[in-house]
């Protein structure tokens, strides 16, 4: 009388007690079909069965696992003993994996909540997060304009080296993308223009269209855009990198303040370059417009330069300016304070690094709206 | 302990390393670099600081084309075979990185399971339970298994990475200063787990280190780099006697007698 799989395990039941004989090769490759012997054999095999263990061609620590599931790790830890006949390795492998998996499996394992207890976590950790972040972001605005306060009596205090480097790299270093990419909405505004009002008999105004929108809105939004994805990510993995490597944490034990280190320099030197930037991306959008015009429109460059100078009032230019530091100083504070907020790993920076891109895009383009409306209801 | 290389006959080589040159740029790591190790033994790699031993661990797995000379692992020239071919080979090892290099978007389960799952043809119930077994093998508690590695302390992260190296049951394992950075009692429970592993599993192992405690009880025999070659590969005894500047003052100098007499103690009291 033989049981389930005897080409691995086979229970004879002509002896008393019973005796299970495990045979064959009880390695990983053979799992799934060592799992299915062994489900037959659950449940008929107890204490008193004896168990050759004689036939096992070759086994590894798949294979051990799966004898303790069968016979329980203390039962067989004694036949890891017992057995004389065994090569010592053999042995010794179950011995370990019998006594491991005795010690693991003592310890209670630790039970995942349900599903809409965990959503209900995931909603709340979402909120509270929104509420602390939004929490951090205006304390960190304040840190930012003491610290500056505080440093601008101190002539000293000034790192000014560190303000030209950042300049370089956060505004002479974005000139050709900024010019470009402006010249090429321009010139699509322009088009854009052109089509709507020709049916209006209006082209000429295409040159008011594009030098409005370039001054009051485009130049500056698209110079904060272009900054937001740029530089906050830059200010992010750089500062969230040193936070990973304790270079912040060293900062503070030397009894330096990181705020005045880190953040002041790349704060002030956006502040300088964002303006800076918008009013190269106001007239690289213009003269795009007017490429378009000349070439597709007929308007003639002096035509052109006629009606910029009688059509279009500086304070379209003034409105468009004054968004730019306010800009500058948001984004600025976006990617410094999640470099901040980085904690260990890798991924951590490479999170934090897309939560400020996608942060200050979005206050940008936010507080753009408001001023938007807010500059109409003024009237300027 | 066992030290097959004491046996008569020869035992088989599975890693066989003839006139390796590595170069980066103008620096010569490596110039006509020979090693063997044999089968079931635990060989301690030792050298200075940027002698090369990473580079030539990286060289025997594969990692790093060699400028010239070749490496041959179980009789084969990994960088010469197609992939299906390789990929057969590269399941027979386990690698422990010096940092862990525990995949962090994985549970630590996870990381033991994906070998398993990708490579074994376990389904993920199977494996998971496979992984728990491994995780036990390694010495971690059980509610180690579903964090993240960060949550994991430097010691554990090791055990981890050892778990995930012995998934698929390799036949040699590699470790890249297994010990560095662990507490005394940490790395002195991790010699005793690897000649347990050892022991029970057979596994042939090359260990890159410069802890002085796990080369003298755990190590079958110690290689030394230095100039650009392996200047003498050999028992303990054999190389500790080698009469070279940086042997002597490595194995004789303060550090090194203390290990000695903590190996001697311990191999008394066992």
């Amino acid at each position: 009388m033989t049981a389930t799989a005897p080409q691995f395990a086979e229970l004879d039941l002509a002896t008393t007690p019973a005796c299970l004989r495990i045979r064959g090769d009880w390695t990983l490759p053979h799992y799934a079909a060592l799992e299915q012997a062994l489900l037959g054999l659950r449940g008929r095999v107890d204490a008193q069965t004896s168990i050759d263990l004689d036939g096992v061609h070759r086994l590894d620590t798949a294979g051990a696992a799966l004898l303790v599931d069968l016979l329980g790790a203390d039962r067989l830890r004694d036949l890891a003993h017992e057995a004389a006949s065994w090569p010592p390795a053999r042995r010794a492998l179950l011995d370990t994996v019998a006594s491991a998996l005795r010690e693991y499996r003592r310890q209670p394992r630790p039970k995942p909540p349900p599903a809409w207890s965990q959503l209900l976590e995931q909603v709340g950790v979402t909120v509270a997060n929104l509420y602390d972040q939004t929490l951090q972001l205006l304390g960190f605005i304040g840190l930012t304009l003491e610290t500056l306060a505080r440093c601008l009596w101190h002539p000293r205090r000034w790192r000014m080296t560190s303000l030209v480097a950042h300049v370089e790299q956060i505004g002479l270093d974005a000139v050709p993308i900024v010019v470009l990419l402006s010249f090429l909405v321009g010139a699509v505004v322009a088009f854009l223009g052109a089509t709507v009002l020709a049916d209006f008999g209006a082209s000429i105004y295409t040159v008011d269209l594009v030098a409005i929108s370039f001054l009051r809105e485009f130049g500056v939004l698209l110079t904060a855009i272009l900054l937001a994805g740029r530089t906050a990510s830059a200010f992010t993995a750089q500062i969230g990198s040193m936070k990973s490597r304790e270079e912040i944490d060293a900062i503070r034990t030397l009894g330096l303040d990181p705020m005045e280190l880190l953040v002041l320099p790349r704060v002030l030197a956006l502040l300088i370059s964002l303006p800076l930037l918008s009013f190269l991306a106001m007239l690289a959008g213009i003269v795009g417009g007017a490429m378009v015009c000349i070439f597709a429109l007929d308007i003639t460059p002096a035509m052109f330069l006629s009606m910029l100078h009688t059509d279009t009032e500086v304070r379209h230019f003034l409105v468009g300016m004054s968004k730019a530091p306010v800009f500058a100083f948001l984004i600025a504070v976006i990617g410094c304070l999640e470099g901040f907020r980085v904690s260990g790993s890798a991924q951590s920076v490479g999170a934090h690094t897309t939560s400020s891109v996608v942060q200050s895009i979005f206050v940008v383009i936010l507080v753009d709206a408001v001023a938007a409306l807010f500059f109409m209801e003024l009237g300027w | 302990m066992s030290a097959p290389t004491e046996a008569g006959a020869a035992p088989a080589v599975v890693i066989e390393v003839r006139d390796l040159v590595n170069r980066f740029g103008t620096q010569t790591v490596h110039d006509n670099l020979d090693l063997d190790v044999h089968q079931g033994e635990i060989l301690g790699v030792v050298g200075g600081s940027g002698s090369g031993k990473s580079v030539l661990l990286r060289s025997i797995i594969g990692l790093l084309r060699p400028t010239a000379g070749s490496v041959r692992v179980f009789g084969e020239n990994l960088l010469a075979l197609p992939a299906e071919q390789r990929s057969q080979i590269e399941r027979r090892f386990g690698v422990l990185f010096q940092s862990g290099a525990l995949f962090s978007s994985l549970t630590v389960a996870e990381n033991v399971a994906l070998p398993l799952i990708e490579h074994g043809g376990l389904d993920r119930e199977a494996a998971t339970h496979m992984a728990g077994v491994k995780l036990a093998l390694a010495g971690l508690p059980r509610d180690a298994a579903d964090k993240p590695p960060s949550a994991l302390s430097g010691g554990m992260i090791k055990r981890a990475a050892l778990a995930r190296a012995l998934a698929l049951d390799p036949e040699i394992l590699f470790l890249d200063e297994p010990t560095a950075g662990l507490d005394p009692i940490s790395a002195a429970a991790f010699d005793q787990l690897l000649l347990t592993l050892r022991n029970a599993l057979g596994l042939t192992v090359f260990l890159v280190t410069h802890d002085l405690d796990t080369l003298y009880t755990v190590c079958d025999r110690v290689a030394v780099i230095s100039q650009k070659k392996v200047l003498v590969a050999g028992s303990l005894e054999v190389v500790a006697a080698t009469d070279d500047a940086w042997v002597q003052a490595y194995f004789h100098g303060p550090r090194g007698r203390a290990a000695e007499h903590a190996a001697q103690r311990l191999a008394e009291r066992t």
